[in-house]
């Protein structure tokens, strides 16, 4: 702080103040929209009826399983892939780079309609084979896989990105090295001193996942499932005040996962000794 | 000189190790043999093979050809968690996100001790050390000296059968470095574990090590315990890598070298040309004031009990020499002197084109 010209404090706070009313505002007015009806004064009926609505459980819960399972595919996908490139390929990163930043430039639209077509191969092509179940199983309403895989591709851009961040910041070749020489097989190496020095990374990864798949509209839409962005688009059409209520509940059901997860990423024994460790002399 | 062996001290031999990566030769041919209980320090320039040596024995490396053998046995297929064999790393390799106490405690974790034993393990390795106050402490909390005497402290603590070093004080300021590596040479000494110390320190190598092995491109060049390494080179590039050497014009008459107006007897192999550099040590030039000759004092340098001079000859070489001090008070830069070598046998070596 004491390098700072005194502009830049005083800038400070205004930019800060700025930011924070920018997405205050719209914010605290929503919430206003929502509970303070003409005539009936402060109510949150708004809130209750969505609870009541039908499809709200089914549909949050599957937007959680899909998050779930994506995180799991992209995390069991990318880590030991980015790992596995430190190790042995160092040059072919760019390739990778690139190919990880693919779903970026290919717009849903497009990528959807991929999707669909490969879909129709099932009934046009393979109705005699075994692999026709398969594609049934693929699109099963109540638990859409193919949803997943769509998602992991889409979630590969950040997913990949936050991991090389934290793979930049250890010394994954010595690491592996140091607990190989002291008795550890290549799997383990990777599990007991890779892993646990990647978490903030493999956390990033998981948080820009689970706010993807939860707010992913397009594919899911296109693709005619119902997880929860979907079903709040189409509980809101005609009611004004529940379509607010409905936006203003999923970013605090987004906001209470993300910080669930970061609580439960911070909480380790590891975490916990270094914070009390520094304060000892 | 070599400390009593322990009873599970390792022989160790590299046999005509080759290993290319891409057109270049990190190493070819290598032999090589450590005894039992023996410090070996590798030495060499940059690029010589030295890490890559090291590697092939710790199994992070398999050999294009050649085998590695411990105690007879031979290990060049066996995995790295299966070598027996403790490493400290050039650049810092705990764990982060261990404190000491379970950083030193990793391998016999591995290996399934449980966890009062080896904590207690840990606990008495890192007392070796010189850390047992700092067990709780994280690798972030710790100075470059201190990172580097657990990770010694880690290496040790499955009781291998051989340690590696690769170059573990070159991040560390000199001072760290000299009490680090009287250190390591203590612990290895009271432990008699076969160690191999790869530097490029020349003077860590002769000061710490039973024998110190001379690496160039790849190939062994020299090994000998390090007086006998300094005294009697056995090649003209061991000579001028180990310790200063001066190269002075000479010319070959049959066994002996005509050099600085006095002939001396030829040491070693002579090469086919008449006309050759001989290479002569600094404490081996003799240099007094003489106003009538055309060799000139360049620069002075005082190194302590000696101080090193710089002289231009006639020819225009440029030769160290090593006087007491108190000698070398008499001299400056500028003064006319004569250069004469002591009468003893010296290193010829073919002249650079
Ligand atoms: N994994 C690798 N890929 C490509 N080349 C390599 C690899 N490892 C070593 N080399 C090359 O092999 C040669 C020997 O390398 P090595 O690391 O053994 O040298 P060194 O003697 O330890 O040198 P330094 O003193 O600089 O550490 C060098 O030319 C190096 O560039
Ligand atoms: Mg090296």
């Amino acid at each position: 702080m004491a390098g700072l010209t005194p502009l830049t404090r005083a800038w400070r706070p205004a930019v800060l103040g700025l930011a924070g009313l920018y997405f205050l505002v719209p914010l605290a007015a929503s919430v206003v929209f929502t509970v303070d009806v003409p005539g009936r004064g402060l109510t949150f009926d708004a809130y209750t009826r969505i609870i009541g609505t039908e499809g709200f459980l089914t549909s949050l819960l599957l937007s959680l399983g899909l998050a779930a399972a994506t995180i799991a595919v992209v995390l069991l996908l990318l880590v030991p892939a980015a790992v596995a490139l430190r190790l042995g390929a160092p040059r072919l990163r760019p390739v990778v780079e690139a190919v990880c930043s693919l779903p970026l430039v290919v717009p849903p639209i497009a990528f959807v309609a991929g999707i669909g077509t490969v879909l129709k191969w099932g009934p046009e092509h393979l109705s005699r084979t075994p692999l026709f179940q398969t594609f049934v199983a693929l699109q099963n309403p109540d638990f859409p896989v193919v949803l997943v895989l769509a998602y992991a591709v889409m979630a590969l851009p950040f997913a990949h990105r936050a991991l090389d961040a934290g793979l930049r910041a250890v010394d994954v070749r010595t690491l592996v090295e140091a607990a190989r020489s002291c008795g550890a097989g290549p799997v383990r190496a990777l599990v007991t001193a890779v892993l646990p020095n990647l978490r903030g990374a493999l956390m990033n990864a998981a948080f820009l996942t689970l706010a993807l798949v939860l707010g992913e509209y397009t594919v899911a839409q296109l693709l005619g499932f119902r997880p929860f962005a979907v079903w709040i688009v189409n509980v809101s059409g005609s009611q004004a005040q529940m379509s607010v209520a409905v936006s203003v509940l999923s970013l605090l059901v987004t906001w209470v996962l993300l910080l669930a997860l970061a609580g439960a990423g911070g909480r380790t024994p590891g975490a916990r000794r270094a914070r009390t460790a520094k304060g000892t002399p | 000189m070599t400390p009593t062996p322990t009873p599970t001290a390792a022989t160790v031999e590299f046999r005509g190790l080759r290993r290319t990566f891409g057109t270049t030769t990190a190493l070819d041919g290598l032999d090589l043999t450590v005894a039992p209980g023996e410090l070996l320090a590798l030495l060499g320039p940059s690029g010589c093979g030295k890490t890559t040596a090291l590697r092939m024995l710790a199994g992070f490396e398999t050999p294009d050809s050649g085998s590695v053998l411990v105690d007879g046995r031979d290990v060049t297929r066996v995995p790295a968690h299966r070598r027996d064999a403790g490493m400290v790393f050039q650049s810092y390799s705990l764990f982060p996100h261990l404190d000491c106490v379970d950083n030193v405690a990793f391998g016999p974790r591995m290996r399934k001790t449980g966890r009062a034993e080896r904590h207690r393990q840990a606990a008495e390795l890192l007392e070796l050390v010189g850390l047992g106050d700092k067990g709780d402490r994280y690798p972030h909390q710790l100075s470059g000296g201190q990172q580097q005497r657990v990770a010694l402290a880690r290496a040790l603590a499955l009781r291998p059968r051989v340690l590696l070093l690769d170059e573990p004080l070159s991040a560390l300021d000199a001072k760290v470095r000299l009490t680090l590596r009287d250190e390591i040479r203590r612990i290895q000494r009271e432990l008699g574990i076969t160690t191999l110390f790869v530097t490029h320190d020349q003077e860590e190598a002769l000061s710490t090590a039973d024998r110190v092995a001379v690496m160039r491109g790849g190939r062994l060049e020299q090994c000998a315990p390090p007086a006998e390494l300094y005294g009697r080179p056995a090649t003209a590039f061991v000579a001028e890598f180990v310790g200063t050497m001066s190269r002075i014009p000479g010319r070959l008459h049959g066994g002996t070298v005509e050099v600085l107006g006095h002939r001396l007897p030829v040491d070693g192999e002579a090469p086919a040309a008449r006309e050759v550099d001989v290479l002569v040590r600094p404490e081996d030039l003799r240099v007094t004031a003489d106003g009538a000759c055309s060799a000139r004092i360049v620069a002075t340098a005082f190194l302590g009990a000696t101080t090193r001079l710089t002289v231009r000859l006639a020819d225009a070489t440029e030769v160290k020499a090593d006087l007491p001090t108190h000698e070398a008070a008499a001299l400056a830069a500028g003064d006319a002197v004569t250069v004469a070598p002591r009468e003893r046998p010296v290193l010829v070596a073919a002249r650079p084109a």
